[in-house]
């Protein structure tokens, strides 16, 4: 089973690289671009059938090192759902 | 004064760590590599380095701050051992919880290799007693990742605690950008936690010892830590 932590900067934290990201978009005369924000994607397979365990064992990956919580917040989805 | 020096995969300042600590302390430190589940003891101080740990994968020092080596790092400073976190040992120290906030990418999305200035808000802790409160000191910051970040609580606990270590200031030469290199909230520079016994800092004192590489006001900081922990 394959999980997948999608993980995000909180409202509020500055994001550089995503304000970056919306200048170039603008530049490449992309309209109508409004604010831009960088996460990061996170797949792990997982050798587990049951999804509430995957979706557990998931969780404790992000709150042990995936995600920083003084920065960033995150969700797990499993593949397929 | 007997110092261990923490290394890393990744850690390219821990020499230049080594040469200060040894010419301040009259002695080498331990040095203990990231893998060691114990530190010597006793160690009267533990110094984590500069350097791009594990190629700063994840988040600046998110892997080193879970290395094997930390459980004994944490501890020790739980039990009064101070520590010092230079650059990347300051991200492994705010990764690892030992202090609050984090350090993200610099606003500027550049790295940034320069001599500031700093303000030292406080010179009664071990680490700067050497120092005079309020001086303006020059030391280099080099950098991809320096902007300090708290939300608004924890910053203003730090300032009512009197935990901002130090402060970019205006200078007098020096600086060829913005007065804050990073975009750091409130310029700060470095922290220490609530018994100012662990101090982070982006800028680097153990590049600052010698007059004939760029400056000696770094080496005011080993030497308040040999007359305060001798």
């Amino acid at each position: 089973m394959r999980a997948i932590v999608e993980v995000r900067l909180k409202e509020g934290v500055l994001d550089p690289q995503g304000k970056a990201i919306e200048s170039a978009l603008s530049s490449l005369g992309f309209a109508g671009v409004g604010t831009v924000r960088q996460g990061k994607l996170i797949e792990i397979e997982l050798d587990e059938s049951d999804p509430d365990a995957a979706r557990a064992a998931a969780r404790r990956m992000a709150d042990q090192l995936l995600a920083n919580p003084v920065i960033e917040t995150y969700s797990v989805e499993l593949d397929g759902e | 004064m007997k110092a261990a020096l923490i290394v890393f995969p990744g850690s390219n300042c821990d020499r230049d760590a080594r040469d200060a600590l040894t010419h301040a302390c009259g002695e080498p430190p331990h040095v203990v590599w990231h893998t060691e589940t114990d530190i010597p003891d006793p160690v009267d101080l533990i110094v984590i380095p500069g350097g791009f740990t594990h190629g700063d994968y994840l988040r600046p020092g998110a892997m080193a701050a879970r290395a094997p080596v930390m459980r004994a790092l944490i501890a020790r400073a739980h039990a009064g051992t101070p520590v010092l976190g230079i650059c990347n040992g300051f991200q492994i120290l705010t990764e690892c919880g030992l202090l609050p906030g984090a350090l993200m990418r610099n606003a500027s999305l550049r790295f940034v290799a320069h001599d500031v200035h700093l303000r030292v808000e406080r010179a009664d802790t071990v680490f700067t007693r050497r120092y005079r409160a309020g001086a303006l000191i020059r030391l280099p910051v080099a950098h991809m990742d320096g902007n300090y970040f708290a939300d608004d609580e924890t910053l203003a606990r730090l300032e009512g605690e009197g935990r901002v270590a130090f402060r970019y200031a205006a200078g007098s030469d020096c600086t060829p950008g913005p007065i804050n290199p990073n975009g750091s909230a409130r310029d700060i520079a470095g922290i220490y936690d609530e018994h100012l016994k662990v101090l982070g800092l982006m800028p680097h004192p153990e590049r600052a010892c010698e007059r004939l590489t760029g400056g000696t006001d770094g080496r005011h900081l080993f030497d308040s830590l040999v007359d305060s922990l001798a």
